[in-house]
């Protein structure tokens, strides 16, 4: 029931995220279906997950995107594609999704009985990072240096060169 | 090992710093560069004195008196080469001659070269050639010996060619070089042929050096093709070099050439040291030399030695004979060394290492006294080097005439005060007693009355008589309106002649036959006094007939140029009056330049112009030919690639830009285009694999 | 309907929905939500087949979605420094503008 209920949260989120003209707005939205994505990954016993998903996504990157909004504000136009593109793009939407729903649907993989709750704590979570997932936890945080750097150089008020 | 043989390389290191740090100074700057070359060549002449008790030491107390001291250079293949450096008697001696005349010499030249413009630049290259010279000196490898040796020959033509505005110094500079490039290259050959039999060019290397037993052995073993044992080419070879540098018979037209460089340079170079270098040389690899297989006996000269006796005698009357017929006093006094360096090389050949040796150390004295002299009669007589037109300077230079007059004595052999009466009579005693023959005593007396001879011509000439130098000027008016008169030169000229004179003097004391130290020292045993030395079998006779024959030639000297004054600069020599013709062959070195010029250089030029019309029509007509044909291919080439390949090319590549325009509509730009691409394909991919796994 | 098939609806859902957005919006900060949306539907596929999966003691799920997330958050970093600097050259933030890239 709970399911149902942020499930529904969540893509009523994802969509007004994509639809509403207002970007801010579209922000908020999106944060909406953040949310009710962590709230499902809590019921899913994915607590770690789930609070990661919160300061991340919500906390993060919904916030830069705020930034952006904001630093790229006096664009003028906003609106959708032409009208020949929307409904090219909403039929292979729709395509996409009747071939994933089709294959959900028809898969074999689902017929297993249900499987107790699964561990995962914190200390199981924080060992296997540490013992098992330690070089790729290292390159991830290389990578999230690297994507820093990049990201403020890309970003960076470049000086006139030409007079 | 004590701390002087390890630092031995200190010896030659200050010299070459001094010359390094003079070449950095400006031109201006005189009094420094004269004191670091002076203060370097002090500090050196120190430590070869230290070097020299600590052989001395090492001989009293019963030591061995050869240490060496040998570090690796560079490793090729799987061996490493070795260079090195040695202290032992003749490495010791040859040290204390060097500074200590080195030193005078740089002394003196600070007066003789005040005047000059390039002053900095000549006692950079004298602290050069110091430097190499004492590294030649110090070697223990034949290789290091080797490149100091050319370091020598170098700075030797640097210096010749001082004055290198002078055509005559220049080429006199290039003719140096070259003569001694012919004699280098049998050393260098030599070298490499020790260098593939021994496998090391160091000298001693505890047992494996190549002058020691094993390898000696081993090359007296081998016999090359014509029946010759290794080690006598090898030796003959070697000794080529040494016939290049030290000047002897037929490569000796270099020397008096080269007395166009400054005077100091003459007295250093090719007086003193340099010309010595080559009998050091023989001096050094005398074992190789003496080195004879057991089957012969000992007592016979090996053929090395027997090539180096006849060597040296040839030129020692050779260079006589001419120099009774120069007038230059610095040429006389070159064919003179010629002369002297043909000596020590029949010492060495006939007496052995201590012989030649002592006749090296005497005259490295008293020549390089007599240059300086002669030095300072130029200096005195303004740059005037003729001999007939000076005259009458005995009262005018007193000091340089009294010192001259030591060294002209000493030069002559003249009996028991002179040291080069001690030395030549060594030789002309050992001689005397060679077993192959007597040719070269009679050769070395007739030297001795020639060399008696010609410096009593040459003393009468400058230092006698009325002063003729006014004639010449008034011949030439326009140099000098006032005739000049002859002035005694400065002290740092005259003090360096007294120290030497003294020398010249005082060293015959260590070679007499009753003390005879020098050869005990050289081959390493404390010396024994005995009075009874003279009374040695044919020792007196030699000295009486060697007395004789100097006052035979004193004499003769007198009674051509010392009976009569010899009055004007333009009459004919007393002995040309005589023996026109002889004269006249002598006056012009007995054509050798000639000779050469003629045979040697026109062959070498005939030989150059051949290669040249080779170069010009034979291979160059192949190479133009080989072009040719390689222009004709290209030019077909390039018919076909234009009218085939390029046709079919071309329509390619008309092919290739249609579909590339074709496919490039794709490429919209549009971002989303692509995405939506993503997307059918995304689906379509799905599907497959879902109804591929299906069926 | 099982609860995995559930999630695994939701996830298809929510992959559609930022599709939509990528496809069907021109304002590149749309696109990019649209992404940010497909990979959490791309996460939420990851955490229901290690919930229901047959080996949940491994964590390979969880640890691959804190990965993704990381990964997520660089790509959200550049493409949004991406989009500023876009937007100083030249003035705009549509996507349909940009495409200096045509071929």
């Amino acid at each position: 029931m709970l399911f149902t209920i942020f499930a529904a949260l969540t893509i009523a989120g994802a969509v007004a995220a994509i639809s509403l003209r207002n970007l801010v707005h579209s922000v908020l939205s999106l944060i909406l279906a953040f949310a009710g994505l962590a709230a499902v990954y809590l019921l899913l016993g994915a607590q770690f997950i789930g609070f990661a998903q919160i300061l991340v996504y919500v906390g993060a990157v919904a916030i830069l995107i705020v930034f952006t909004i904001l630093l790229t504000r006096n664009d003028g136009t906003f609106g959708t594609s032409s009208q020949a593109s929307w409904n090219l793009g909403a039929l292979i939407v729709i395509a996409v999704f009747g071939t994933l729903a089709w294959t959900i649907h028809s898969s074999a993989a689902l017929q297993h009985a249900l499987p107790p709750q699964p561990e995962a704590t914190m200390q199981q979570i924080g060992t296997a990072l540490m013992v098992r997932f330690a070089l790729p936890l290292e390159v991830i945080g290389l990578l999230l240096t690297a994507a820093l750097i990049g990201a403020a150089t890309i970003a960076l008020h470049e000086k006139q060169e030409r007079p | 090992m004590t701390w002087i043989v390890r630092n031995l390389w200190l010896i030659p290191a200050l010299p070459a710093l001094a010359a390094g740090l003079t070449a950095l100074a400006k031109r201006h700057q005189r009094r420094y560069s004269a004191a670091l070359a002076i203060g370097a060549m002090g500090l050196s002449f120190l430590l070869s004195l230290c070097a020299f008790s600590q052989v001395m030491l090492a001989i009293t107390h019963g030591q061995p008196s050869r240490q060496v001291v040998n570090f690796p250079w560079f490793e090729f293949g799987n061996q490493w080469l070795k260079l090195g450096w040695m202290l032992d008697p003749l490495t010791a001696i040859m040290l204390v001659m060097v500074t200590f005349v080195g030193l005078l010499i740089f002394i003196y030249s600070t007066g003789y070269m005040a005047h000059d413009d390039n002053f900095t630049r000549f006692f950079c290259f004298l602290s050069l050639f110091a430097a190499a010279m004492l590294g030649v000196i110090i070697a223990n490898s034949l290789l290091l010996l080797f490149m100091c040796w050319e370091l020598v020959g170098l700075t030797s033509y640097l210096l010749i060619g001082f004055w290198y505005h002078k055509p005559s110094a220049a080429a006199a500079a290039k003719k140096a070089f070259i003569t001694t490039r012919i004699g280098d290259l049998a050393f260098l050959v030599g070298m490499l042929w020790l260098f593939s039999q021994a496998g090391t060019l160091l000298f001693y290397d505890q047992g494996a050096g190549c002058l020691e037993h094993s390898a000696l052995t081993a090359m007296v073993a081998h016999l090359t093709g014509i029946g010759m044992a290794a080690s006598t080419g090898i030796a003959l070879l070697i000794f080529a070099g040494a016939v290049g540098k030290s000047g002897q018979v037929p490569l000796h037209v270099w020397l008096p050439d080269a007395m166009e460089g400054p005077t100091p340079v003459s007295a250093l170079i090719h007086a003193a040291t340099m010309v010595a270098a080559g009998v050091f040389l023989v001096a050094r690899v005398y074992p190789l030399m003496a080195a004879h297989s057991d089957a012969a006996s000992a007592l016979s000269a090996t053929t090395a030695l027997q090539v180096v006796t006849w060597i040296g005698a040839i030129t020692a009357v050779f260079a006589a004979l001419i120099a009774v017929a120069q007038n230059d006093i610095k040429r006389i006094l070159a064919y003179s060394t010629v002369s002297q360096l043909g000596y020590m090389m029949m010492g060495l050949g006939v007496g052995g290492v201590a012989v030649g040796m002592f006749h090296l150390i005497t005259h490295a004295f008293f020549k390089s006294l007599l240059f300086m002299g002669a030095g300072s009669v130029i200096h005195g007589c303004h740059e005037e080097q003729d001999i007939r037109r000076m005259g009458g300077l005995s009262k005018l230079m007193p000091v340089t005439f009294a010192t001259y007059a030591v060294g002209m004595l000493a030069l002559c052999g003249f009996p028991l005060f002179f040291s080069g009466f001690w030395s030549k009579d060594a030789i002309l005693h050992a001689a005397m007693g060679w077993s192959i023959s007597r040719i070269p005593f009679y050769l070395g007396s007739l030297g001795a009355l020639l060399t008696a001879f010609y410096m009593t011509r040459q003393v009468y000439y400058v230092f006698f008589g009325t002063s003729r130098l006014a004639s010449h000027h008034e011949a030439t008016p326009a140099a000098h309106t006032a005739p000049p008169t002859p002035h005694e030169s400065p002290s740092s000229m005259t003090f360096p002649l007294v120290l030497l004179a003294s020398c010249a003097i005082l060293l015959g004391a260590v070679g007499t036959p009753a003390w005879p130290w020098f050869d005990s020292f050289l081959s390493g045993e404390a010396p024994i006094f005995a009075f009874a030395g003279f009374l040695e079998h044919g020792i007196l006779p030699v000295m009486l007939t060697s007395t004789l024959i100097v006052f035979l030639g004193l004499a003769l000297g007198w009674w051509f140029y010392g009976r009569q004054p010899i009055l004007s600069a333009d009459l004919p020599d007393a002995l040309e009056q005589l023996q026109p013709g002889i004269f006249r062959v002598l006056q012009n070195k007995f054509y050798v330049d000639e000779l050469y010029e003629h045979t040697v250089i026109r062959w070498n030029s005939a030989l150059a112009t051949f290669s040249d019309w080779l170069d010009r029509w034979v291979w160059n007509g192949v190479v133009m030919t080989v072009s040719n044909l390689v222009l004709g291919l290209s030019w077909l080439a390039r018919s076909t690639d234009t009218y085939l390949v390029n046709t079919s090319f071309d329509e390619g590549c008309n092919t290739v830009t249609t579909s590339g325009k074709l496919l490039a509509r794709l490429q919209s730009g549009r971002t989303q285009s692509y995405l939506r691409l993503v997307g059918i394909a995304f689906a379509a991919l799905v599907l497959v694999l879902i109804w591929s796994a299906r069926s | 309907m099982t609860p995995l098939s559930s999630c695994l609806m939701l996830s298809a859902l929510l992959f559609s929905v930022g599709f939509a957005g990528v496809l069907m919006r021109r304002n590149a900060i749309l696109i990019l939500i649209g992404i940010e949306l497909m990979l959490n539907a791309a996460n939420l596929n990851f955490i229901a087949f290690w919930r229901y999966g047959s080996a949940p003691e491994a964590l390979t799920g969880v640890m691959f979605v804190i990965f993704s997330i990381g990964v997520a958050a660089a790509e959200a970093a550049v493409g949004l420094a991406l989009i500023i600097s876009i937007y100083r050259h030249r003035k705009t933030t549509q996507i349909d503008r940009i495409n200096s890239m045509r071929g």
